[in-house]
């Protein structure tokens, strides 16, 4: 008998090209937390939240139920989706524009009420959709379409650490950080993902999984050095691993 | 259905009706003047087992109450005028998503943060959009505590009805006055529709989605079309307005909310005097009721509109009216309230 696994697509997915970039991580995370979604088997009682920015569109590539929100405000309309319908599964896909900058009070005060929802943060150290300007996470000296000279730390302060910024609030139950950019972290993505959304199944309360992920387009550089770029530069100032787990 | 007869303030009366109409959610934040509904609604809406919730900014209130219409249960908010200002994002969001809502306006004096005594200087603001993009917002005006009891039921219904908000704008006067008002023992059945686009988890049917964004060529200019069209037929079905002593008149005033309340008053002091004055009150600001300005344009001599603002819903009664006869007007704004004695002064003079 044959052991070999067959890849295919998974239900949570749509059957439709991706408007994403060459080499851009959104593919691999929408993938990833399709996957999840299938084998905990929740499907038909999730409901998505969109943002604004390059992930937009993922109401037109997951097959479960997805609403679009106003930019920075998921974990607000999350909140009203939860609080009617506790027994459903609700996650937020945001950016770090949409999370880290016009979205800070939202995601702060979802966090600190601890809502029992699954947040899954992409940081790609810009704002991709609209041409690659400076994001909150955006890295000392990395050069955007609005810090031409690079970020300095004098004009424009520093990178936010999301994770750790909110690991301080007692309502946050479960934060860590991971990466896209190769198979290994690709692998311990999903497996984080999946018990973050587990979590949420458990009523644990609130969880965020930040994950690193390639814009090559933004950055100005191919695939393959936006994934150096993780290894060498971004994971030095957003490290790797569980930031806090208050659920074991 | 035995009704009961009992004193409440506006704000609370507010409440009470938009609970009587099975409103499932109330997000809110504080403001005066309509502090005592978020007060009321922290708790009630517990002991009632549904959901309560203050908000940690008048955003992200109303962005709950988008999150809960997505999922087709009834959802409110409500502030006063500078916590509105900072709602029209998430009302232009309702709007083009095609969610039902409540919005309620207990008005104060602006612009800025003005003072904290009611106003109705947000009429531009509730009507004419506030937020971004080409939409309409349904607008009640509340002008009587009772009207603050009924008003949520007709909001939710309407905002059902026709997939859109639906605004209350009351003001602080309404909000905060106390008359006896006229409440059925027990709250009459809510009346729901079928809600086939509702976020409920895709068991058993199709995923669905909720949107506002349209990149695609001439998507958004047929959403727009298609939202113009429910507006036509807003504008066709749901105008409501209230007239008194209209027949004959020869000078009729036009008046909203607690300025048309006070008006009330002015008109009995004219009849007492033998003056033909009438009145048409607006319900609905928007769809506003042009036609029966147009119609007693054809009767009256001269409409004075009367607001508590430097002139606003004044230029839709000049556009009814197209000129046909004078149309005059008395302002007071800043959260200043009228006495009968100046409106009347004024109705003598002209």
């Amino acid at each position: 008998m044959s052991t070999s696994k067959k890849y295919k697509r998974p239900e949570s997915l749509q059957e439709t090209k991706h408007l994403y970039c060459a080499g851009c991580g959104h593919g691999i995370i929408h993938r990833l937390v399709a996957e999840v979604i299938d084998e905990l088997g929740v499907r038909e009682k999730t409901i998505g939240i969109a943002p604004v920015g390059c992930a937009v569109f993922a109401y037109d590539y997951f097959n479960f139920d997805v609403t679009e929100a106003p930019h920075g405000r998921p974990p607000a309309v999350a909140t009203g989706i939860k609080r009617v319908m506790p027994d459903h599964v609700v996650f937020t896909y945001q950016g770090d524009g949409d999370l880290a900058a016009i979205g800070t009070a939202e995601i702060i005060h979802a966090a600190n009420r601890g809502e029992n929802i699954t947040v899954i943060f992409v940081n790609n150290t810009n704002y991709g959709m609209t041409g690659g300007q400076m994001a909150p996470t955006t890295l000392i000296a990395q050069k955007t379409a609005t810090s031409p000279f690079g970020r300095s730390a004098a004009n424009e302060g520093y990178p936010i650490k999301v994770c750790e910024l909110l690991s301080s609030l007692e309502g946050t139950k479960f934060l860590a950080r991971v990466a896209v950019d190769k198979p290994g972290n690709v692998l311990q993505a999903k497996k984080t993902l999946l018990k973050a959304f587990q979590n949420q199944l458990d009523k644990k309360g609130f969880s965020l999984v930040e994950v690193l992920s390639m814009c090559p387009v933004g950055w100005g550089m191919t695939p393959q050095a936006a994934c150096k770029r993780i290894q060498e530069e971004v994971t030095k100032i957003f490290p790797l691993g569980v930031i806090k787990d208050l659920t074991v | 259905m035995a009704n009961k007869k009992t004193l409440m303030e506006g704000n609370i009366a507010l409440c009470e009706g938009a609970i009587a109409a099975g409103c499932d959610a109330y997000f809110g934040y504080p403001i005066t003047p309509q502090n005592d509904v978020t007060g009321h609604m922290s708790r009630r809406m517990i002991e009632l087992k549904r959901v309560f919730l203050q908000a940690e900014s008048e955003i992200a209130a109303i962005n709950m109450v988008l999150g809960v219409a997505a999922t087709g249960k009834r959802a409110m908010t409500s502030s006063s005028s500078p916590g509105v200002s900072l709602k029209q994002e998430g009302i232009s969001y309702l709007a083009g998503c095609e969610l039902p809502a409540l919005i309620v306006n207990v008005q104060r004096g602006g612009p800025g943060l003005g003072n904290i005594t009611g106003s109705q200087s947000d009429y531009f603001q509730a009507v004419k959009g506030g937020g971004h993009g080409d939409y309409r917002v349904i607008t009640l005006a509340s002008a009587s505590v009772q009207e603050m009891y009924d008003m949520p039921q007709l909001a939710f219904e309407l905002a059902d009805k026709y997939r859109t908000p639906v605004m209350i704008l009351a003001d602080g006067y309404v909000g905060m006055m106390m008359e006896p008002i006229t409440m059925p023992e027990k709250a009459p059945e809510v009346k729901t529709v079928k809600k086939d686009w509702a976020l409920t988890g895709c068991a058993g049917r199709k995923p669905r989605k909720i949107l506002s964004l349209y990149m695609s060529d001439g998507l958004l200019e047929a959403h727009n079309r298609k939202l113009n069209e429910k507006y036509s037929l807003i504008k066709k079905n749901e105008v409501r307005y209230e007239a008194v002593n209209t027949e004959g008149a020869d000078i009729v005033i036009a008046a909203f909310g607690i300025a048309a309340k006070i008006c009330k008053s002015v008109l009995q002091m004219a009849q007492k005097d033998g003056l033909k004055v009438g009145m048409i009150r607006p319900i609905t600001l928007w769809p506003f009721p042009e036609q029966a300005f147009a119609d007693i344009a054809k009767t009256a001599k001269k409409i004075l509109v009367v607001e508590m603002n430097m002139g606003q819903m004044v230029e839709d009664v000049r556009l009814a009216v197209q000129g046909k006869i004078p149309v005059e007007f008395l302002g007071k704004p800043g959260g200043s309230i009228f006495s009968t004695e100046e409106i009347y002064e004024h109705i003598k003079k002209i």
